[in-house]
């Protein structure tokens, strides 16, 4: 994807969201691209509804506000699609990607979004349970965007996971993210 | 210059660095959100042995600008950071810093005031304390929060200056987002910023001094004042030239004022911190559909570039000064009372209209940026009346 790209996350608090958008924020800029990474900061409660907006662009990027327009749209819950308007302000050939276990077109349907608008969907938390063990779907979420949008190459993104989340945690831990980013990477239809 | 590190950071991580890298003798701080993160970032690096710094947890920020009044006056580097009702709670001991002439480098990551509680940026804070004596400098976005922070050391400690200086970045936009930024070689900061060199330091007992002391009679008490006021005064060609020696090592300028458009801009939005970004962009739109539009982003706002502003304004025709705090009974909110002083006595004096946005974090969107430039057509048509102070960008939808 080429110019400015606006993001806005769907996510509730505690499924690492603020960490997925900083994945791709990060990655980006190890390839040379201008970003932002930023959550909306409320009341931090797991379970929380929140909102977090990632800009990638090739140019330096100068507009310091919340994603009201997005490019894309990344629904970390689907229970939240019922709570609040995860459609507004999109592009009219925006693309939605969804963590769900409903294929594609009954996603569609639930979504009601118009024509030119693309929807992709991963059931991220199923495979972050099988290789991560815990539901925290942001790891494999960002290896279905970087099949579905191309915005970063799977390659730079399994390169920054592995070395920024060895700092972090154990190696087990790290294969299985590296594991559940790459299994995502294969399962997102679209 | 050596070797330059391009990051993923925030405005508070970045500080953090340049705390790190300029080493201070003395840290005295104490947590408040969004600030938070410059001293938990900056603990770990003495944890870590990075630094030399005696690094001291206070009880309350009062505590914290004590003890580094305190470090200061004996004759240590000392810095601190905090943000809107901490920088409050130091209220009174700001003076003491400004009164005593010590360098100390505070960071305040821009908060709103209570009440209501709100944690979002805003410039309460801060515009409370602009009558403190400290020179105040304000980051667009999180590398100005590191430049700005590199040059306060500098000014601070300037032979001629030898204020206190506070370096504020706006509260989560700035404080918290990541973007890319630049880290320079440490010893390029080091080499910059130069060893500490203390002066009436109380622990130099060759040379015994008293700080502070009783100035009740003899008008003592306003030749001190009117020291004070000559050296915010004369601090500002001195801040230029060290805003140029940092440009020399890291490329980067630095201004008084950033100006956008305005060699030939009729319309100007005149505004502090991130959000000037916003209307540069919008104003790059509106350029390319051929109108004479200009922004100005003010980053010095004490001692405030009077003159600067003014030469920038020489041909613009209607300006909108946008603050991000209000002055209660006062007609015009803090920003836009500097900008119309600065056109008094200007040969060119355009039609000003003041408005307060973005209070407790409301979101400055392409609309409403959109809104205020459409507004400077009405105001140039003499639509609108210029004496009112305009609210905008309220409740959003959800």
């Amino acid at each position: 994807m080429q110019g400015l790209v606006e993001i806005r996350w769907h996510a509730r608090a505690g499924q690492g969201a603020v960490t997925a958008s900083q994945l791709i924020a990060e990655t980006a800029l190890e390839e040379g691209k201008f970003m932002q990474s930023m959550p909306e900061y409320g009341p931090e409660r797991t379970g929380a509804p929140l909102r977090a907006y990632t800009r990638v662009s090739d140019e330096p990027i100068e507009i310091h506000n919340n994603v009201t327009h997005p490019d894309i749209v990344i629904i970390l819950d689907d229970t939240l699609i019922e709570l609040t308007d995860v459609l507004e302000g999109i592009k009219p050939n925006g693309k939605i990607l969804v963590n769900t276990r409903l294929c594609k077109e009954d996603m569609e349907e639930k979504l009601g979004c118009s024509e030119g608008i693309e929807v992709a969907v991963v059931p991220a938390t199923d495979i972050a349970l099988d290789t991560i063990g815990r539901d925290i779907p942001n790891a494999p979420i960002a290896g279905a965007l970087s099949k579905f949008t191309e915005l970063i190459s799977l390659d730079n993104l399994l390169d920054h996971v592995e070395r920024s989340f060895s700092e972090k945690f154990s190696q087990q831990v790290v294969q299985g993210n590296l594991e559940s980013i790459q299994m995502a990477y294969e399962d997102v239809s679209y | 210059m050596r070797d330059v590190k391009v990051v993923a950071s925030s405005g508070d991580l970045m500080i953090a660095e340049a705390f790190r890298q300029i080493d201070p003798d003395v840290v005295a701080a104490y947590p408040i959100t969004p600030q938070t993160i410059i001293v938990e970032r900056f603990a770990k690096f003495v944890a870590d042995g990075l630094v030399h710094t005696e690094y001291v947890q206070v009880e309350s920020e009062h505590s914290a600008m004590s003890a580094t009044i305190g470090a200061s006056a004996a004759g240590a580097r000392a810095a601190t950071a905090t943000a809107s009702q901490g920088l409050a709670f130091m209220w009174e001991e700001l003076h003491v810093a400004s009164g005593m002439r010590l360098p100390i480098v505070m960071a305040n990551a821009n908060r709103a005031l209570s009440a209501p509680i709100n944690i979002h940026g805003d410039h309460s804070d801060a515009m409370g304390s602009r009558d403190t004596g400290w020179i105040m400098l304000f980051a667009e976005n999180a590398q100005e929060a590191y430049d700005n922070t590199i040059l306060a050391f500098k000014i601070a400690e300037h032979p001629e200056v030898r204020l206190p200086v506070m370096s504020c970045l706006d509260g989560f936009v700035t404080s918290h987002a990541l973007e890319r930024c630049e880290i320079n070689d440490d010893q390029d900061v080091k080499d910059f910023v130069g060893p500490n060199k203390p002066q009436n330091a109380l622990l130099d007992t060759d040379n015994p001094v008293s700080h502070g002391m009783f100035a009740n009679l003899g008008n003592v008490y306003m030749e001190v004042k009117y020291a004070e006021r000559l050296a915010m005064e004369n601090s500002l060609p001195i801040i230029k030239n060290i805003g140029d020696e940092w440009e020399q090592v890291c490329g980067r300028p630095f201004a008084p004022i950033n100006t956008f458009g305005l060699e030939d801009a009729e319309k100007v939005v005149v505004i502090i911190g991130s959000a000037a970004g916003n209307f540069r962009a919008k104003a790059r739109e509106l350029r390319a559909q051929g109108e004479k539009v200009g922004v100005i982003g003010v980053r010095l706002f004490r001692p405030f570039p009077y003159q600067e502003l003014a030469e920038a304004l020489s041909k613009a025709k209607a300006v909108a000064v946008l603050d991000r705090a209000d002055s209660f009974g006062s007609r015009e909110a803090p920003l836009c009372l500097e900008v119309k002083s600065a056109l008094y006595d200007a040969e060119n004096r355009p039609l000003v209209r003041n408005y307060v946005y973005g209070l407790g974090g409301a979101d400055v969107t392409m609309e409403l940026c959109q809104k205020v430039f459409e507004d400077l057509d009405d105001l140039m048509n003499n639509k609108k009346p210029a004496r009112e102070v305009s609210y905008v960008g309220g409740r959003s939808k959800e």
